[in-house]
């Protein structure tokens, strides 16, 4: 540790860490661009400059280390005078249409132009016009606006891994770009809109749409993938505006995933806004009572074998929780939460967690990928994982596809389960060897042995250990994993989903399950869509149960880590659409198995029972693994190549297949380069 | 004062006789080096110390003291000398004569340098433009080689060194030694943070050290004939013997190696044939190369040439690039130059250069025509005090001194501009 | 970057570049091939010219430098266009560079460059002449101080010119002669003009 002296205040630092450090320590606050925690240091905004004893210049904080006894100051003559002189040059050929800025009111510049700018301008000569840049469509650039910092150059490269962002030309005319024109390629390319200090790099989304002020910001969960990122949603009236990361060092960090990101405009389109029912052959618009009715008329007719419950990709804990009491009150225990048919074995916790948690990456030493393409699949824990190769001494390899680009180098074992072997010498020499199993490994008919092959694979190379977990399976929805916490399985003598599809059901209830073709579900069965998208499953119900989205309810969802987070309310849901566990609580009243709960506190009362997940709400159990025993399945995996669950990053659930933006994207990226190829 | 010729390091600087390894040889080069480097790294060291040898690129840091600064024992990372061949400060050419016409005298200071900071590998970085000079530094250092000067076990020294060139390619900024390892890396050659100083964390991440040409150039003479020999040039902490780049407004502009404090008037009238008119039609002299504040008559008459003389006088010696200007000369576009050069060769990384270049090379322009008000001269110098002292690297400082030293000694020439721009125009108005 | 010139479709090196390649890499520390990129842009350079008459780099051909060396092809973009002697644009068949820093001013250099436009038919700094012969570039301090005013025809430097030796200069190049770089006034490289004030044998001069 370092005593510092800044402005008088003592404080102690880390050695090795910075001035700026310090001074935030002693609480004085330093103006910067450039700097950015989580990208490495460039010093060249001079912003932060402040005096230090005995040095002859000024000194950047952000880059200067600190030394025990050193005693900064932030507050004299030559430290202002510097900072207004940084402010002067910025303004001179920063244009000056904050009015028509989507940065207005949350820039950088602007703020700081408040404690250190003139109210007039000496500059007398021309301003410099700088030509905007195609980055694709999802990142408007206004590149006259730029200030140089590099942070979106630093981040595309270091964060990202898609170094297609740099400074060229030089001095004053430096622009920074992609020089040959193309749409950056990264799924994490929002993030840039977050890290521009200025309106260089703002959303295109977004554009003129609203001012900061006018937002109501409520804090939430994304669920378009399973890091359960924390966001915010940014709306106005019945609209969701924008979504925005929040911090969670445990889960996100500070980015958020492009499809998470920019998917809500789809929440505005094909959606289910009232109830309907089929009469006839033909789907007709109900009352809720009238759903109800024909719901109950159906399901009373029938034994209790005969009647079935999926729970999808979207569903929250809530809901799950309801319908699987809903379905115990009828006496059914067929039950099945993994609608894209993914073999994933219940009967543990850890054999469908993401054990090592996403914190813990940055504690493994070796990694294997089976059969996931987790840059597309999560991108933002794809981030962690190559924030960990950064940091040096981490190799990777994968199982999959051959070509996949990962952001980090890895090597190329196979395509198919026979090459998971491979990589046994290095994950045995390895400390805390991870192995991350995709979900989408296990949508095989021989993915039971493939889960196996893979827990057996940890076992044999040390993963699983009393202090350290390195099985992992990466999930791909916000939903998924609650219905696993929540058991929503088939129960003593039920039906799965091959069974319940195989003519196991007479009626069928699906609570956001879009995961198979509806083609599959047998002629004659009822069919029961709870959902809020009007896509393909739900042209196939008798009975439509319009629900809410995640951004429309207050919500549990859990993480691949088994991480539960509450999401809420930013809007309400459209016409008469509902949150969905009062839907099904609704429905118990009317057929007489009225459930226990009517309130938000009592059914999370409930889900705490059910699964300890949901009595620490936002935290995880970063536990070692107690017992090497692995999922019950025998015989060898087939050598089919693995086959990757998410063809179009940008469309992959209702809502972003919903969204004209991610549209464009699909159209603009295309699929992925190593499914392209094949 | 003079100077004699067996007093001068390189008696070649003309390209009088040739350049090669042989002819080299009988000017001495190479003589005795594996027995310079018997002596050991700290009496190398010492007797470099003792020499007072400052470093010839412009700073003037001191050699020796630079060395000492390296690792004694490696941590397992190699260590380099990178030599600093950028030559591009407005004003100087030397290290191009050294290197066309003496380079063996550089070769063997390589290896007694990297010798003497446990480098077995050295940079030269020579600048893109120097095409025809690279040629020749290559074909010496292939000699080199040949005669078992350079490599395993070079010149019989029991110490392995491998010597390299490489261009660079159009960029003042590079001569920035943080800024030259960048492009050395194959990066845009924009200055580090310091610290880490190089030779903590240089080229390669590795202890390194960068020294000028001339500075390497020196050392086997230093060392031949010793400390106390180059010592003797010069007043203290400004010894040696120096390689002056006069131009401009003089008879006949030259290179010549002089002795250190030298007066300017001598320096000019001995061997560059005096100021053209004569020395009474001297308006100003820039001394150090273009980062160096230009300094009126009445002080060349009788000033130093050395570090700290011309310091005194808020100027410097710099690269010894001295460039003289006639009473004909339009001194505000002299400098009003300068200004473009700085803004064009602005690496583009911290904001006050980047920006603020700009903005004093388009109001030097308009002082250079008097499209300006009076009160914009102080605004022209504010600007350039929020330059200096702001940025990572000191292009911006160099930047800006020409400017100020401008501002300094010739204000009422540029208000007359402006006043008679004023007048030329209410004229014109009127007629 | 400017689309007004054709982009060539697709760039490879030849042999006589391979050759020098292999010399360049040897240069540099295994894993630290990136430091080869200005070598390698300039073996692009050069090659350009020797197969097309003019010396420049394109954008396909810094793709196969990127790709050769294992840098992210922006990395590469960013070099070509910060170090001012990469031509990303075709340019002519002599490359006039002017030296118009404040030295060359001093002593002559608009004159220099009133010769290279009268001469080489050029309009200014920036143009190439209709014949595709020349293109003019300011050039900032070339390093030649005392041989001023002076030009670089390509990599070759012609000192102490005047108006009337500069057209002569031009002039030999479009009869396809190459003059001996250097003084054209017969000065020995750096020698004070008019006679070697040091070096000339004598003890005390």
């Amino acid at each position: 540790m370092a005593k510092v002296t800044v402005d008088g205040i003592e404080v102690e630092v880390p050695n090795g860490a910075s001035v700026l450090q310090a001074c935030e320590a002693a609480g004085k606050e330093i103006p910067r661009f450039c700097y950015h925690e989580r990208l490495s240091v460039a010093g060249n905004c001079r912003m932060c400059l402040v005096e230090v004893e005995k040095a002859p210049k000024p000194v950047a904080s952000c880059a200067f280390p600190v030394a025990d006894g050193m005693k900064v100051f932030t507050d004299t003559p030559v430290v202002r005078n510097a900072r207004r002189g940084v402010m002067e040059f910025l303004l001179i050929n920063h244009p000056l249409d904050c009015p028509i800025c989507d940065q207005g009111g949350e820039c950088d510049l602007q703020d700081q132009a408040y404690a250190y700018g003139h109210d007039s301008s000496r500059y007398g000569e021309a301003k410099r016009a700088v030509k905007d840049k195609d980055i694709g469509p999802l990142v408007k650039t206004v590149m006259t606006r730029c200030i140089q910092c590099t942070r979106c150059v630093r981040f595309a490269a270091e964060v990202a891994g898609t170094p297609e962002l740099g400074g060229t030309n030089r001095g004053e005319n430096m622009e920074i770009g992609t020089y040959v024109e193309k749409a950056l390629t990264s799924e994490l390319s929002g993030n840039l809109i977050d890290i521009c200090p200025v309106g260089a790099l703002t959303s295109r989304p977004y554009a003129f749409v609203s001012r900061p002020w006018e937002l109501k910001k409520t804090d939430s969960i994304d669920v378009l993938d399973a890091v359960g990122a924390n966001i915010r949603v940014d709306s106005r009236g019945p609209e969701v505006l924008r979504i925005i990361p929040r911090v969670n060092e445990a889960v996100n960090e500070e980015w958020m995933a492009d499809r998470g990101r920019f998917s809500f405009d789809g929440l505005k389109r094909r959606r289910l806004d009232r109830p309907w029912v089929r009469k006839d052959g033909k789907m007709v618009a109900a009352t809720w009572p009238e759903a109800f009715a024909a719901i109950a008329h159906r399901l009373a007719g029938l034994p209790a074998e005969r009647i079935g419950a999926v729970a999808g990709a979207l569903a929250d804990a809530e809901s799950v929780l309801a319908l699987k009491d809903l379905m115990a009150a009828y006496g059914s225990t067929n039950l099945d939460c993994r609608d894209d048919g993914a073999t994933i074995d219940a009967s543990r916790p850890d054999y469908w967690r993401f054990n090592s948690t996403i914190a813990g990456i940055e504690d493994a030493d070796a990694l294997i990928i089976i059969g996931s393409d987790v840059r597309r699949e999560a991108p933002v824990l794809n981030a962690r994982i190559r924030k960990r190769w950064t940091a040096g001494k981490f190799p990777v390899a994968y199982v999959g596809p051959r070509g996949l680009d990962l952001t980090y180098p890895a090597t190329h074992l196979g395509d198919g389960p026979a090459a998971m072997g491979a990589f046994a010498e290095t994950l045995k020499a390895a400390q805390k060897p991870m192995i991350i199993l995709g979900r989408g490994a296990l949508q095989r008919p021989d993915g039971a042995v493939v889960l196996a092959a893979a827990w057996k694979l940890a076992a044999d190379v040390g993963a699983l250990t009393p202090d350290w977990h390195g099985f992992n399976l990466l999930h791909l929805f916000g939903g998924q994993v609650g219905a696993l916490e929540l058991g929503f399985l088939p129960g003593q003598g039920g039906k799965d989903l091959a069974a319940m599809l195989d003519g196991g059901v007479d009626a069928l209830w699906l609570l956001n399950a879009d995961g198979f073709g509806p083609a599959r579900i047998p002629t004659g069965t009822f069919v029961v869509y709870q959902g809020h998208h009007g896509d393909a499953m739900a042209a196939r119900a008798d009975v439509i149960l319009p629900g809410a989205a995640y951004t429309e309810k207050d919500a549990t969802w859990v993480n691949t880590e088994g991480r539960a987070q509450r999401g809420r309310l930013a809007i309400h849901p459209p016409g008469e659409a509902k949150e969905d566990w009062r839907i099904i609580r609704a429905f118990s009243e009317g057929v007489g198995k009225t459930l226990p709960y009517n309130d938000t506190a009592a059914i999370r009362a409930r889900l705490a029972e059910a699964s300890p997940v949901f009595a620490r709400i936002g935290e995880v159990a970063r536990d070692g693994c107690a017992d090497v025993a692995g999922p019950a399945a025998t015989g060898a995996p087939t050598d089919a190549p693995f086959v990757l669950p998410i063809p179009v990053y940008h469309q992959a659930d209702v809502i972003s297949r919903a969204s004209d933006t991610m549209a464009k994207c699909a159209e603009v990226y295309g699929p992925p380069p190593a499914l392209a190829a094949e | 004062m003079a100077l004699s010729d067996k007093d001068r390091i390189f008696r070649n600087l003309y390209g009088f006789e040739p350049w090669n390894l042989q002819a080299a040889r009988m000017r001495g080069c190479w003589d005795g080096t594996a027995s310079i480097l018997a002596k050991g790294r700290d009496a190398i060291i010492e007797e470099v110390k003792a020499s007072g040898l400052r470093g010839r690129g412009g700073a003037g840091f001191p050699t020796g003291m630079k060395w000492s600064f390296m690792p004694k024992q490696s941590d397992g990372r190699p260590s380099y000398l990178v030599v600093n061949a950028d030559e591009s400060e407005p004003g100087t050419c030397k290290d191009r004569d050294i290197i066309r016409h003496d380079p063996h005298t550089l070769v063997e200071g390589c290896l007694i340098a990297g010798f003497a900071m446990g480098a077995h590998a050295g940079y030269i970085y020579i600048r893109g433009e120097y095409y025809n000079e690279s040629v020749v530094l290559e074909a010496a250092i292939a000699e080199a080689y040949e005669a078992g000067l350079l490599g395993r076990n070079a010149a019989g020294s029991g110490w392995d060194f491998d010597l390299y060139v490489h261009r660079g390619a159009g960029a003042y900024i590079c001569g920035e030694e943080t800024a030259l390892i960048e492009s050395l890396e194959g990066k845009k050659g924009m200055p580090r943070l310091k610290p880490p100083f190089p030779a903590a964390v240089g080229l390669y991440g590795c202890p390194t050290t960068v020294n000028n040409v001339e500075t390497i150039a020196v050392v086997p003479e230093i060392l031949r004939r010793g400390g106390a020999w180059f010592a003797s040039f010069g007043r203290p902490k400004n010894s040696g013997t120096k390689i002056f780049c006069i131009q401009g407004h003089v008879n006949n502009p030259c290179n010549v190696e002089a002795e250190m404090s030298i007066p300017m008037r001598e320096l000019i009238e001995r061997y560059a044939g005096g100021v053209r008119g004569g020395w009474d039609n001297l308006l100003c002299v820039i001394p150090g190369g273009s980062s160096t504040p230009l300094l009126p008559k009445h002080i060349c008459d009788d000033v130093l040439m050395d570090f700290d003389a011309l310091r005194e006088h808020r100027s410097g010696l710099g690269t010894a690039g001295v460039i003289v200007m006639d009473k004909s000369t339009d001194v505000i576009k002299a400098i009003a130059r300068l200004s473009a050069f700085y803004k064009h060769e602005s690496c583009g990384q911290c904001t006050p250069c980047r920006e603020g270049m700009g903005w004093v090379k388009r109001m030097m322009d308009r002082m250079v025509t008097g499209e300006a008000e009076i009160e914009e001269i102080d605004v022209l110098e504010n600007v350039t005090r929020r330059i200096e002292g702001h940025t990572i690297c000191a292009l911006a400082d160099g930047g800006v001194w020409p400017v100020q030293g401008l501002i300094r000694h010739f204000r009422p020439l540029m208000e007359e501009r402006i006043t008679a721009y004023k007048a030329r125009n209410t004229r014109l108005a009127a007629e | 970057m400017s689309a007004e010139h054709a982009e060539p479709a697709s760039f490879a090196f030849d042999a006589e570049s391979e050759a020098k390649i292999a010399t360049i890499l040897k240069r540099y520390p295994e894993g630290k091939q990136a430091s080869a990129v200005i070598p390698l842009l300039y073996v692009v350079q050069k090659q350009m010219g020797r197969q097309t008459g003019s010396a420049w780099v394109p954008r396909v051909a810094m793709d196969v430098v990127a790709d050769r060396l294992g840098m992210a092809p922006i990395r590469v973009y960013e070099v070509a266009t910060f170090y001012f002697m990469f031509n990303t644009k075709p340019i002519g068949r002599f490359h006039l560079q002017v030296c118009g820093t404040t030295p060359c001013w001093l002593r002559g250099s608009d004159e220099v460059l009133r010769a290279c436009k009268d001469a080489g038919h050029l309009k200014g700094y920036g143009d190439t002449s209709a014949d595709g012969l020349f293109t003019l570039t300011e050039m900032e301090c070339m390093g030649a101080c005392v041989n001023a005013p002076m030009i670089a025809v390509d990599d070759d430097y012609y000192e102490d010119l005047d108006y009337e030796s500069t057209v002569k200069l031009i002039e030999a190049l479009k009869r396809g002669e190459r003059p001996t770089p250097g003084s054209v006034t017969g000065r020995r490289s750096s020698e004070a003009a008019g006679g070697a004030t040091a070096l000339t044998g004598s003890e005390t001069e």
